[in-house]
């Protein structure tokens, strides 16, 4: 039987500070954005309306964010208590992916003044896919920090508290699995309409199950990595044994996503054009090439064992799924009239200051709350 | 004016593979019924051989809709503001005249060695892919007139109609920290008064034609029935409006409509004397993308049945296996 405790290490370190520096870098540049509009400081044009601040922060970095989805599907739904230890560190990676994703979307929003209207239900528009997933992602954000919140009431102590919140924790377990599957196959579904904007090679009608499974992978591959980095981080014991338990399951998900993705492409003749030479097909066959390399490291006995392979398979597996993301939103896409993008400097220091700020939290968190695995944390 | 890019053409046949990579039969039986354009839609037809480039419509659109001048970069050297040099569609420009040029460029509306002008502009597309994104409903479609009509104080400035609308229409304008979406909307406010859209109300040659669909639909026949070179009177501003028409004769046509079925029909049509793509108009299916959009989600989504039966699943399974494990989740120790 295991508890979580808080890791006993200095709050500020140089990683900390490097952390600080680039969130407060991203920030000035969002002020920017604030005050003389989005092309100050994105290029985004006409041609490219979404750049890497919706599909770097938002549909990559939920699918980031998946670790608590997989594991709870996987602890709560299929039973598998063993993984439990590898639960709070995965809902709290969570937790900041989508409450940051959250708030990537409020900056990228032309009007974000006018965001509560899609909270107002006489402007609710059923039939957009947007709708669906803005709904989803904002009560996940909610549910996420309810899953989370023991953490907090054990470490202040309201047994109380938490003792009701066990009661009902099923139900918020429960919608910690639905939500995720709802908005991340409704990630692939808001690319339905652009059947005559995207290549064949990414506009399928499987892209709600190809964006679902492959957030799933990822979620998994998330946890896999952070395990691995916490421990060797802070020369903590491995996770291993545990991980590469896991990884079988990882393995054939991954199997899976790609039976999927070539049964499709193969369904629809569209296979032919993944051997024209262009940028797009280049990323196409490295994308899926992740893929594959991550499901040959977790199906074979040899790759679970070694930790150095699965370590590399989990990070191919977040670099496929990612490229996959950016491929199908803004790579396969074929704008009008010859635009092209590439983001700027402060662009992308916006969405690293995301990402530092997203590290910040998770390391903060680790080191004030029961998140990692107590005997090992505590020594 | 700006030139229709060439490789416009070559992404157009890319576009064309995109629809033929859909089993149509798989599509089809995912996608809701199309809809249907409404019996007093209006609407606009566009000749491209009766265009003489003079972009008044782009001025006078530029007026009626208060929308500033644009000056492209490489202009503002001589070009202080006094020049609307607008290069395509954009935050600031609802309507506009590219060219087409080729080769000697000396034979108006010839593919080869020629020349032709095309408008661009919101199509009111029967089925908008716009309307059928925005996640708070500031595009709306106009059940009678069918015009596709936009509500700044709605919108949320997400710009999925940007990036979903298949014909590239709707603008965000990124200049401006308080930018809005801008698209055609035919005037919608100059036709309150009983007045026409701006560009059909100064264009000299009757190029762009303002008037109900089904008029303009018989106007189309017409005219692609009758031989070429016969003496013809097009009508100018709204089609049977008592203004003296343009007397002038049948050029040759290329074949087709554009807009009859693009997308599932729009409300603008064009008729050219160049083939479409060459004008830079995208080679766009007959599906139109809402209904396959809308009929995946709402497939999945019915009544909320799917999304109820997998949460009662799950509370289910998760009830009974927390139970199990409670031991599991009790702290042992106040640490911390």
């Amino acid at each position: 039987m295991s508890t979580a405790a808080p890791l006993r290490r200095s709050l500020v370190t140089p990683t900390t500070l490097v952390l600080v520096a680039l969130v407060v870098i991203a920030f000035s540049f969002l002020l920017q954005r604030f005050l003389f509009g989005l092309g100050a400081v994105a290029n985004i044009n006409p041609g490219y309306p979404w750049g890497i601040w919706v599909v770097v922060d938002v549909i990559i970095g939920t699918a980031f964010g998946c670790g608590g989805f997989a594991m709870a599907l996987l602890v709560y739904i299929f039973n598998r208590g063993q993984y439990h230890p590898l639960m709070r560190p995965a809902l709290l990676s969570g937790l900041f992916g989508y409450t940051l994703g959250g708030f990537a979307v409020i900056f990228d929003l032309g009007r974000y003044w006018q965001a509560y209207n899609l909270l107002l239900p006489w402007h609710a528009q059923l039939n957009s896919v947007m709708f669906e997933v803005a709904l989803c992602v904002m009560a996940y954000v909610v549910v996420l920090w309810i899953e989370f919140s023991p953490a907090f009431l054990e470490r202040w102590g309201f047994a109380a508290s938490k003792r009701v919140l066990d009661r009902w924790m099923f139900v918020i377990v429960a919608l910690g699995v639905l939500l995720p599957t709802m908005h991340q196959s409704s990630l692939g579904s808001m690319l339905l309409v652009m059947e005559y904007r995207l290549s064949p090679l990414w506009f399928t009608l499987w892209l709600p199950a190809l964006f679902v499974i492959s957030a799933l992978a990822m979620g998994y591959a998330v946890v896999m990595f952070e395990a691995t980095v916490v421990s060797k981080t802070f020369s903590l014991p491995s996770e291993h044994a545990l991980i590469s338990k896991m990884s079988i399951v990882v393995g054939w998900i991954t199997v899976a996503w790609l039976v999927l993705r070539f049964g499709d492409l193969f369904a629809r003749n569209a296979l032919p054009l993944a051997f024209i030479g262009s940028i797009s097909v280049f990323l196409f066959w490295v994308e899926n090439a992740m893929f594959l390399a991550a499901a040959l490291v977790f199906i074979t006995p040899a790759g679970r064992a070694s930790q150095r392979a699965s370590f590399l398979g989990a990070v191919a597996l977040l670099a496929g799924g990612s490229l996959y993301r950016l491929d199908a939103y803004l790579i396969g896409y074929q704008p009008l009239n010859n635009w092209s993008y590439f983001p700027s400097v402060p662009e992308l220091m916006v969405s690293i200051g995301v990402v530092a700020l997203e590290v910040l939290l998770y390391l903060i968190f680790i080191k004030t709350l029961p998140v990692l695995h107590g005997d090992a944390a505590r020594r | 004016m700006t030139e229709v890019d060439r490789r416009d053409f070559l992404r157009g046949a890319g576009f064309a593979t995109a629809a033929a990579a859909v089993p149509t039969e798989a599509s089809a039986a995912i996608a809701r019924p199309p809809k249907q354009i409404s019996p007093q839609a209006v609407g606009m037809l566009y000749d491209s051989t009766l265009c003489i480039g003079c972009r008044a419509c782009v001025a006078a659109c530029k007026e009626a809709n208060k929308m500033p001048a644009e000056v492209p970069a490489t202009l503002t050297g001589w070009n202080e503001n006094t020049w609307d040099s607008a290069e395509d569609l954009s935050g600031r420009t609802l309507n506009v005249i590219k060219v087409y040029r080729n080769g000697t460029a000396e034979q108006k509306d010839h593919e080869i060695n020629g020349f032709a002008f095309v408008k661009r502009h919101c199509l009111h597309c029967i089925d908008p892919s716009c309307v059928s994104v925005c996640p708070v409903g500031a595009m709306q479609k106009d059940a009678a007139t069918g015009i596709v009509s936009y509500d700044p104080d709605v919108c949320i400035g997400c710009r999925y109609c940007v990036y979903g609308c298949p014909f590239g229409v709707p603008q965000f304008d990124f200049s401006s920290a308080l930018g809005k979406i801008a698209k055609c909307e035919f005037c919608r406010h100059l036709q309150k008064d009983g007045k026409i859209p701006a560009c059909c109300d100064v264009c000299p040659t009757g190029a762009s034609l303002f008037g109900p669909v089904k008029e303009l639909e018989r106007e189309i026949e017409r005219r692609t029935a009758a031989a070429p070179g016969t003496p013809y009177q097009f009508p100018r501003g709204k089609i049977g409006e008592n203004r003296p028409p343009n007397a002038a004769t049948i050029p040759t046509y290329v074949k087709g409509v554009y807009g009859e079925h693009e997308a599932g029909g729009t409300q603008v049509r064009y008729l050219a004397g160049v083939p479409f793509p060459k004008l830079g108009l995208p080679t766009v299916g007959r599906q139109s993308p809402a209904s396959l959009s809308e009929g995946m989600q709402h497939t999945i989504y019915q009544w909320l049945i799917a999304p109820l039966v997998a949460f009662v699943g799950f509370a289910f399974l998760a009830r009974r296996n927390l139970a199990l494990h409670r031991d599991d989740d009790a702290p042992t120790s106040k640490e911390g």
